[in-house]
């Protein structure tokens, strides 16, 4: 245990500390210390060492941080430390030697400031956003032209990651999403017997809408933060610098194979997606007591192949938002603990809104085509 | 003062029950300064991981102040990691922390000091490594060194009696490395403290280390030990020779 006694004789106070001066030791002393040397002031302070036991570091930057307290110059500060034992001199030298000196923080920046600077920000993101669609297009077209140069191998386990091992899940939710869709249309459509009606609904609400954005939205979820997270890593680590400075483009090496494998297997998924919530679907219709046969020849007799090809096109369009948005973002990340997380924060974000953005897109130029 | 501080008794380190080292003993005094040698990648890391009780050992003890580190769980543990400080090979600092928060968490975490306290030692600790002036910075903007400078700081927030530091001196440049092995020296000498460890600076070893132990990646065990400097000398074990002698 520590213990400080403070005596005061003729005008000068008189510290004289005993005991273990190591970390539960300071904390008990430093408050009361510390209100001691500055009440007394400079000039009238001994700080005496005599019977310490034992002393660390903490005890010896708290000794310094009174003397510097007390003292206003070096030789001053010294003087008034006495009674130092041998074994403790050095250790009092070391943090004596620290200057300590009162470095302040960086100071803060103002609101408008702060404003400021995050619009240039996000201005100078859109404007990289931008510049990289475009050179992702520019390497894809090449890629096109030269099919040799895309990373066929890389293709081939992006489209197993992010489409095969998506399977269930797109599956699972399509499912559900056809499931309910039915039960709730049914419900006010029986009142008019008109419940068999509700495979047309299904039927055309699956292929031209649900099943592309269901889809969409679990590759986003999945896939879009993989791709953000895996390339934002990779920043970080300099391995695309040490891509660039080994003369292959980050763009064809990195982004080429995810673009090209969502691309391709995002129809894929949405065949799966859109059978699977018309099965959902039957399965409402079948507990009314309708024979399959008769769901089946509602849902074919009025889903047109315009409308199948209608949703198919838009995920092809879907896909390559997911992966360029994912690959972008990850190509985006700066530097910084919580970068990576930004980045996959920011693909997820960015993709459902284009993903949202160009459904309705879709939509109109769909009625004005008159599919 | 040859109190013995640290005993690693027929230690198989290795990871997921593949034992990279194989029946290792050796005892270190209190107050030594002692390295561990040897090839890269033949597994020093790994020793010092489980010397730390990071990782399991596959079999075999290492006592701490005669307790098993290697069992030891719950408030024992704790009680024997707050006696040691570690700074690993890459700095691990927590990167949303300034490096002066890094070195005051220890500090807040685990002691009654108030906070301007708290800073004042940390500042002490940076100033000691020459880090005074990079306080506010984010371990982002530090370069390699300066980590590892920072990290060898944050070990030694508590004034641990034990320092196991993991290559101090790789990466930094001659004069700061020099300074380095001056403050193990005086932190060896003025507070006891036992120091262990991993590095490939000849010239350090031949500077601060008492004693060192050489591991071997072929024989998966010690191939030499001993007072470095007679080690050099001695050309009676052609590897070891070679490797103080810089002759391959
Ligand atoms: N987490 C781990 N799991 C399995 N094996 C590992 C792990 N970490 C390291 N190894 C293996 O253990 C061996 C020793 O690695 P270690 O990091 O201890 O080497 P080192 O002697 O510290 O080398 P260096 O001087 O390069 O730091 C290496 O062969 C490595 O492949
Ligand atoms: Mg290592």
């Amino acid at each position: 245990m520590s213990e400080l006694n403070i005596e005061t004789v003729s005008r000068t106070t008189a510290m004289l500390f005993s005991g273990r001066l190591d970390a539960p030791g300071v904390a008990r002393l430093w408050d009361t210390a510390v209100k001691t040397v500055k009440k007394t002031g400079r000039g009238k302070i001994r700080i005496d060492l005599e019977s310490v036991d034992y002393m660390d570091m903490a005890g010896a930057t708290f000794i310094s941080h009174l003397s510097r307290l007390a003292g206003s110059t070096p030789a001053e500060q010294s003087n008034v430390v006495t009674g130092v034992k041998k074994e403790f001199a050095p250790l009092l030298d070391l943090s004596q030697k620290s200057k300590n000196e009162a470095l302040s923080p960086p100071p803060k920046v103002s609101y408008i400031e702060k404003t400021g600077k995050d619009l240039t920000t996000s201005l100078e993101d859109a404007k990289m956003f931008i510049t990289m669609v475009g050179e992702i297009t520019a390497a894809l077209f090449s890629c096109l032209k030269n099919p040799g140069r895309v990373r066929w191998a890389d293709t081939w386990m992006v489209a197993e990651r992010s489409g095969v091992n998506a399977l269930p899940i797109v599956i699972l939710i399509s499912f559900i999403v056809g499931l309910v869709m039915a039960f709730q249309a049914a419900i006010p459509m029986r009142m008019f017997g008109a419940e068999i009606y509700v495979a047309n609904l299904i039927g055309i609400a699956m292929v031209r809408e649900l099943g592309p954005l269901m889809t969409a939205i679990v590759l986003a979820g999945r896939s879009a933060s993989a791709f953000a997270a895996e390339i934002g890593t990779m920043k970080i680590n300099e391995e695309i610098d040490a891509l660039t400075v080994m003369g292959m483009e980050p763009i064809r090496f990195l982004i080429v194979p995810r673009v090209i494998a969502a691309t391709l297997i995002t129809p894929l998924l949405t065949v799966f997606s859109n059978l699977v919530g018309i099965l959902g679907g039957m399965v409402v219709i079948l507990s009314f007591g309708y024979p399959p046969i008769s769901y089946y020849n509602q849902v074919v007799g009025f889903v047109s192949w315009e409308d199948l090809a209608g949703g198919l096109v838009k995920c092809f369009v879907f896909g390559l938002l997911i992966a360029a948005t994912g690959c972008i973002r990850g190509y985006q990340t700066l530097r910084g603990p919580s970068a990576v997380g930004d980045a996959t924060t920011r693909a997820v974000v960015s993709s459902i809104i284009l993903i949202a953005v160009f459904d309705g897109i879709f939509s109109v130029i769909y009625f004005y085509l008159g599919i | 003062m040859s109190k013995t501080i640290i005993n690693v008794r027929h230690l198989c380190a290795g990871y997921n029950h593949n034992a990279i080292m194989e029946d290792l003993n050796f005892d270190i005094q209190s107050g030594e300064v002692f390295v561990i040698l040897g090839g890269s990648g033949c597994g020093k890391s790994t020793v010092l991981k489980h010397m730390i009780g990071l990782v399991p050992p596959v079999s075999g003890q290492v006592f701490i102040h005669g307790e098993d580190i290697t069992n030891a769980r719950g408030k024992a543990r704790k009680r024997l990691l707050a006696g040691i400080g570690v700074a690993f090979q890459n700095g691990a600092l927590f990167g949303s922390m300034t490096v002066l928060e890094n070195i005051m968490l220890p500090l807040m975490e685990f002691t009654d000091l108030p906070r301007e306290a708290i800073e004042a030692i940390a500042r002490v600790k940076l100033d000691l490594v020459d880090m005074g002036h990079a306080l506010y910075l984010l371990p982002d903007e530090l370069s390699g060194g300066m980590k590892k400078r920072a990290a060898i700081a944050r070990a030694m927030a508590l004034d641990p009696a034990i320092l196991f530091l993991d290559e101090p001196s790789a990466g930094l440049d001659p004069l700061t490395s020099a300074e380095l092995d001056r403050l193990i020296l005086e932190l060896a000498g003025a507070l006891n403290i036992t120091f262990v460890i991993v590095t490939h600076e000849l010239e350090s070893i031949l500077t601060i280390s008492d004693r060192v132990i050489m591991l071997g990646k072929k024989e998966k065990g010690i191939i030499a030990q001993g007072d470095p400097r007679k080690l050099k000398a001695d050309p009676s074990n052609p590897y070891v020779y070679k490797f103080f002698n810089r002759n391959p």
